[in-house]
């Protein structure tokens, strides 16, 4: 699947990863920079870009003031004009500062222009709660993203992902908004050395099973295979789908699936109303997979609410193992 | 109208005669005005075309600030790059575009620049270095700051030039890219032409300052205010400007007082400015009528010249409307092309 023949592999955290891909693609391209608040000497505020800028220079790891809409527009206009930023957001709340350019001119000035021009801008988003950081530091806002035609979205669940992924969305000829959530950052995983790329559009089935379908996202990925592992001690046999990207979504992988395990979970973090479980559920139920469906399909997502600092709430307002394993036994047993 | 150019004339220390008159030859200043028609004259048809059904959306018209976007471009050349607003049909000829292909755009038709995607508001001749007009108030300018990042990167000496209104002066996205053009003095110059309201709010009422160049303090960067309707001005201000940004010593702010005839965009009924204010500009300090006499006078052009160029720009803008009206529809079935890039 993977662009290029992988060598050597060995353990690498999540952040490594991603810095690593920032690395290679740096040494590949002279074009690509980096952009972002304290990603210099502090080297982010998750340590992502780390010491890039001892290898790299200022100029290519350029510390930005706290100014989203400006940096990004920054990146924009850079991108347009020939180069291949990579802009980092501290948190990916902060989003929410900088959608004028990302929504009106990173993602429409292509069309707008009638094809005269691409946007290779990469925004990265430091995403999700679990840090207890509240409200304003912990939202999973992809599918407000992922609702915007000509923006891609991605959201990497392994180190090795998140390296490949990066490294395809600098190469990207379009701009490619990636969430990075935060727990994973210290995950460590099999990453293949040098340069490699994961395309972007493509879902990875991460466990074969035959009785029920979970589609997962980023650290949820995780929360199903582990849920996945209890329930097969029960004889239930579960496929798990890590989406991978969720603008533009592989939904072929996802339909295959369901044909054949006949039951669909959505699993993710963002606010469940209008998430991408919402888009999963519906693109079955206008596929040739309803007919094959046995059961309604279930959908685990974030709760109504802000993300609360207590961590007992905390942990409540987004799915866990126990929430997935109960809903994925009751779904396969009929129980619901 | 001979006064304008006597007295910036005499502005301009050891020498007798305005900015433009020393920089540039007489067919670069005949050129000048031909761009200042072409500009009107085109504003003029798509008004036209717009009443008589031809043209749906909106547009906003630039009419009298002609000598902003002519003065700013004098001086550029195509790999020298601007970004434009919402008012931004000057900017696109001042820098090149061809009007055929802007009237296809206007009328929606497959041989506009954008391919019927973007009408007046997104208009855009990027081969000759127009990034594009914007929607977005503000919007423009971090663009434009990227954009001279890239030049500062490339060391390509090219200047970008970032167009926008008074109005665009109250947006955030104004404060973050002059901010960081100045920290990290980039080649970029931001010529704001204030033309007194944004839509129908008054600079009075709206900004804190008496002048939008006075915020350039803010930014360590110089704030220069010209008569935005006087060409030799705006040009000898843009001079200074790209010189400097073209050293690496970073942004300008010029600020063009100027003002626009129509309203703000069709749905404009003009109830927040005087009939009287409205005559005074258009009898008073019309740029096209200043720069003709200032010409006349230093002997560029007589008035055969000028009729001349006023007939020839009329048959261009006939023969533009025409290309239009005759030119493709898109097909729908290419509704989503454009979205994203064609890979191999």
């Amino acid at each position: 699947m993977d662009a290029q023949v992988e060598t050597a592999t060995r353990e690498l955290s999540y952040a490594q990863a991603i810095q690593e891909a920032m690395a290679i693609a740096m040494e590949r391209d002279e074009r690509v920079f980096l952009m972002g608040e304290d990603i210099g000497v502090y080297g982010g505020a998750f340590q992502v870009t780390g010491d890039l800028v001892e290898r790299f220079g200022p100029e290519r790891v350029m510390d930005t003031p706290i100014s989203e809409l400006g940096g990004a527009g920054i990146a924009v206009g850079a991108a347009v004009t020939g180069m291949r930023p990579v802009f980092e957001f501290q948190f990916s709340d902060f989003a929410t500062l900088a959608m004028e350019q990302i929504v009106n001119q990173a993602a429409k000035m292509r069309y707008m222009l009638g094809g005269a021009v691409s946007v290779p801008v990469v925004m990265r988003f430091p995403a999700g709660s679990g840090t207890g950081a509240a409200a304003q530091h912990s939202q999973s806002l992809e599918a407000w993203l992922g609702h915007v035609p000509g923006l891609k979205v991605i959201q990497p669940a392994t180190p090795h992902d998140a390296k490949g992924l990066l490294l395809a969305a600098i190469e990207d000829p379009d701009p490619v908004m990636i969430f990075e959530h935060k727990l994973l950052y210290k995950m460590k995983g099999a990453v293949p050395e040098g340069y490699y790329t994961v395309p972007i559009g493509k879902a990875d089935v991460r466990r074969e099973g035959r009785d029920l379908t979970i589609v997962a996202t980023s650290i949820m990925v995780h929360k199903a295979l582990e849920a996945a592992e209890t329930l097969s001690g029960e004889g239930i046999d579960i496929e798990v789908i890590d989406l991978r990207t969720i603008r533009p979504m592989d939904r072929q992988t996802v339909i295959e699936s369901v044909r054949k395990t006949s039951r669909l979970m959505c699993v993710y973090e963002g606010v469940k109303t209008l998430g991408i479980g919402a888009e999963v559920s519906a693109m079955i139920a206008e596929s040739e997979a309803f007919d094959y469906l046995d059961a309604p399909i279930v959908r685990l997502g974030g709760a109504e609410t802000p993300i609360p600092y207590n961590p007992e709430l905390e942990k409540a307002t987004v799915p866990q193992v126990d929430g997935i394993v109960r809903a994925a036994r009751d779904l396969v047993t009929g129980a619901r | 109208m001979s006064a304008t150019a006597r007295k910036s004339a005499s502005k301009t220390e050891g020498a007798n005669q305005p900015f433009i008159y020393r920089q540039f030859d007489q067919d670069k200043l005949r050129d000048a005005l031909r761009k200042m028609y072409l500009i009107r004259q085109f504003e003029e048809g798509a008004e036209e075309s717009y009443m008589r059904g031809l043209i749906h959306g909106t547009m906003h018209l630039s009419i009298g600030q002609e000598a902003s976007a002519v003065g700013i471009c004098l001086g550029l050349s195509d790999e020298d790059q601007i970004t434009s607003t919402h008012r931004g049909h000057g900017h696109c000829i001042a820098k090149g575009a061809d009007v055929s292909r802007m009237f296809a755009e206007f009328f929606g038709k497959t041989t506009g620049y954008c391919r019927g995607r973007g009408g007046s508001m997104h208009i855009a001749d990027v081969s000759t270095g127009n990034l594009g007009a914007n929607g977005i108030v503000g919007g423009g300018l971090p663009i434009a700051v990227g954009a001279a990042l890239t030049a500062k990167k490339m060391k390509t000496g090219n200047v970008v030039v970032c167009f926008f209104g008074d109005g665009a002066n109250n947006e955030g996205a104004f404060h973050e890219a002059l901010n960081m053009a100045a920290i990290w003095k980039l080649p970029v110059v931001f010529v704001c032409e204030n033309n007194g309201y944004g839509m129908s709010t008054s600079v009075a009422r709206a900004t804190a300052v008496p002048n939008i160049a006075d915020r350039a303090a803010a930014y360590a960067m110089p704030g220069v205010i010209v008569n935005g309707n006087v060409v030799s001005d705006v040009a000898e201000a843009m001079h200074e400007a790209s010189e400097r940004a073209r050293r690496g010593d970073g942004p300008t702010l010029i600020e063009c007082k100027t003002y626009r005839y129509r309203g703000h965009s069709k749905s404009d009924r003009n109830r927040y400015r005087s009939k009287e204010e409205i005559e005074e500009w258009m009898t008073e300090r019309d740029p096209i009528e200043a720069f003709e006499a200032e010409l006349v006078e230093f002997g560029v052009i007589d008035a055969a010249g000028i009729e001349a160029i006023r007939a020839d720009v009329a048959r261009e803008i006939a023969a533009g409307i025409e290309f239009a009206k005759e030119s493709p529809m898109p097909d729908v079935a290419n509704l989503e092309k454009y979205v994203y890039t064609e890979q191999a």
